[in-house]
């Protein structure tokens, strides 16, 4: 379960003044559904999904992830979250179990339920014959199972995806669309952003619109087909999004 | 502070450290060559070169002496000179260091020494080129000589003693004792070495586990983890800290077995008679632990300096462009310790670098001004506190974790 209240992410630039990453931003995601925070690049995606893996700190508002708040109990809302974007890469010097291992313990797992954790999960994604291979001599398909790995060896009710089929080829990103789906068949809270119409179609029981870091629309797919009259869920966002755009121009 | 988090993240850093090639090179393959090839390889260089020199027969050219026939005879039959004649381009000669000297003897020379009147004999020659100087101290040596017999036979046709010239002896002579004359030597140097070498090891890791994990994507991975930023600082910080420990304590005992073997060495070539030169060099095991002690809090200091630095930057190439002038601000003051005359006070020993500088002079000539060296190791520690609570606030920071 996440629940966000009023989250809020300023940032200042020397150039651009004050920057509102993510401004006032409240939702829900449940537990066993996969809530989808569409929007364009820049829109704010990013800092939301990092304000609640506690990567970064709110300026304002805050979130509640299994019960914990971001802002007082940072250290047990990791433990109860997976975070995989494409910007968290594996050391290239460990090998994928070492690396496995390694996040098992920062996670205060013991040896016994780390090793049991392990194995099973090398099993499930069928890596045992690079298990022992460093990162860096790993394909792209290999890593990005190893990075799946790395996110569930704490075994965490919640899991975080920031554009994580960015830049990857079809066959790797059906990989980690088909893992999403699992870990909501599992049972697990998912939130995932991405500016891909299509994978939110596929894969949302709840999308949030998200655009300068305001959350513009939130619904289901059915929901927003019918509040905004259109079939078409890229036909939905141009809607959602233009008057904004032609706001912020004037 | 959970010591398990800490340690787990150090065993990590390291199993990459180990792996790590480049890291390898700087802190174990570089200081462990690099005395060995300094002395033994420049030391035997030097050592042929002079040998060459004094072996090939100088060359020397006389200007003028036609009508001192007397003189000219003598310089001929000098041992170890060959004497070439004169042309109208020796100073060409000289600067091309084909001929090693000229000698040039005033006219009527001779007959000016029988008529006790005084002339000026000149020797040319090329300066700091060491064949030429060679040539021209012979030639000296050779003159000095013929003047003095003049004046001993001078003095003996006034019925003088040769003594009326040299009314008393003058020597100087050592009473330090063998190490103290050792540390005013080479302390200095010994001191500046460590001090160097504590930061040239700490630097590439330092680089390596802040920036380096930035520029390959790693930051954000193991930020989402639970480890606490303060665990994870202590965890690099650890690492660095064992590089700059390795390489300084790896570089002395190389720069002391490279001296000892070099010693060895010469001693061997001046036929074993070289007994005095290395008890000059003695230095104690006792000096050697204690200016390490001294420098364990200086290479804190280092560590979580260099890791507040690196972590500012996006990449390895960036950090280095920041550290490169910490590299100057390091060598000065562990410079000026070598300078003569610079000893250690009150107000000396609370400065950064310079303090331990001039300490491990003394401490390697086993001086031992407690109270001083209670004020440098409280006042570094007081710095290395200062650096790793930077570093700490540092990782703590967001805009400088991702600073874009």
């Amino acid at each position: 379960m996440i629940e966000a209240r009023a989250l809020s992410k300023r940032f200042h630039d020397k150039k651009r003044g004050e920057i509102r990453a993510v401004d006032d931003v409240s939702f829900r995601c449940e537990p066993g559904k996969i809530y989808g925070l569409l929007g364009a690049n820049g829109a704010g995606k990013t800092t939301a999904l990092r304000l609640l893996a506690t990567i970064l700190e709110p300026t304002g508002g805050t979130a509640l992830v299994c019960g914990y708040d971001i802002v007082e109990q940072p250290e047990k809302v990791r433990a109860t979250v997976g975070f995989l974007s494409t910007a968290t890469a594996l050391y290239p010097r460990l090998t994928a179990q070492e690396l496995v291992e390694y996040f098992g313990r920062l996670n205060g797992l013991d040896e016994a339920t780390l090793e049991k954790r392990a194995d099973a999960i090398f099993n499930r994604l069928d890596m045992n014959g690079f298990r022992d291979r460093r990162c860096d001599k790993l394909s792209t398909g290999m890593k990005q199972k190893t990075s799946i790995a790395r996110t569930l060896v704490h075994d965490p009710p919640v899991m975080i995806f920031d554009e994580p089929t960015l830049g990857l080829d079809i066959m790797t990103a059906r990989t980690i669309i088909s893992f999403i789906r699992e870990c909501r068949d599992l049972g697990k809270t998912v939130i995932f952003s991405t500016h891909v119409m299509s994978e939110v179609e596929k894969l949302c029981d709840v999308i949030g619109i998200i655009h300068n870091g305001t959350l513009l629309a939130e619904g289901t797919v059915p929901q927003l087909r019918e509040k905004y009259a259109e079939r078409d869920l890229e036909e939905i966002f141009v809607k959602i999004v233009t008057p904004h755009l032609v706001a912020e121009a004037n | 502070m959970s010591i398990r988090n800490v340690g787990i993240v150090y065993k990590k850093e390291l199993t990459e450290a180990i792996r790590d090639r480049r890291t390898l090179i700087s802190t174990i393959v570089v200081p462990l060559l690099m005395f060995p090839v300094l002395t033994v390889g420049f030391g035997a260089a030097m050592f042929s070169l002079l040998n060459k020199a004094e072996k090939e027969t100088p060359q020397v050219m006389v200007l003028g002496g036609a009508d001192s026939p007397g003189v000219l005879a003598d310089l001929k039959k000098l041992e170890g000179l060959k004497i070439v004649d004169s042309t109208p381009d020796w100073k060409d000669r000289i600067v091309n260091k084909e001929v090693g000297a000229a000698v040039e003897i005033p006219e009527g020379f001779e007959s000016d020494l029988a008529r006790q009147k005084s002339d000026t004999v000149k020797i040319y020659d090329y300066k700091n080129e060491i064949k030429s100087e060679f040539a021209a101290n012979h030639v000296e040596k050779a003159l000095k000589k013929y003047s003095d017999d003049i004046v001993k036979e001078r003095l003996e046709a006034r019925n003088l003693a040769v003594s009326v010239l040299n009314p008393f002896e003058i020597k100087q002579e050592n009473v330090a004792p063998p190490e103290k004359v050792g540390g005013a030597a080479i302390g200095g140097f010994l001191g500046y070495f460590v001090i160097v070498l504590c930061l040239q090891g700490a630097m590439y890791p330092a680089i390596d586990l802040t920036a380096g994990e930035k520029e390959r994507g790693t930051m954000e991975t193991i930020l989402s983890s639970p480890i606490s930023r303060v665990h994870l600082v202590f965890g690099k910080f650890l690492l660095v800290l064992t590089a700059a420990l390795l390489t300084a304590a790896l570089s002395v005992t190389s720069m002391g077995v490279s001296f000892w073997g070099s010693q060895k060495f010469h001693a061997f070539d001046a036929g074993g008679a070289s007994d005095a030169g290395s008890s000059q060099l003695h230095i104690g095991v006792g000096a050697i632990l204690s200016v390490f002690l001294m420098a364990l809090p200086l290479a804190v200091m280092f560590s979580a300096a260099l890791l507040t630095i690196a972590l500012f930057a996006r990449s390895h190439k960036e950090a280095q462009s920041y550290i490169t002038p910490l590299m100057f601000i390091v060598i000065i003051p562990a410079i000026a310790a070598m300078l003569p005359g610079v000893e250690l006070t009150p107000k000396l020993a609370l400065i950064p670098i310079l303090n331990v500088s001039l300490l491990c002079k003394d401490l390697i000539a086993g001086t031992y001004h407690w109270n001083l060296i209670a004020i440098i190791f409280g006042s570094t520690c007081a710095y290395a506190a200062a650096a790793l609570f930077l570093a700490v606030k540092m990782f703590q920071r967001e805009s400088v974790l991702f600073r874009s």
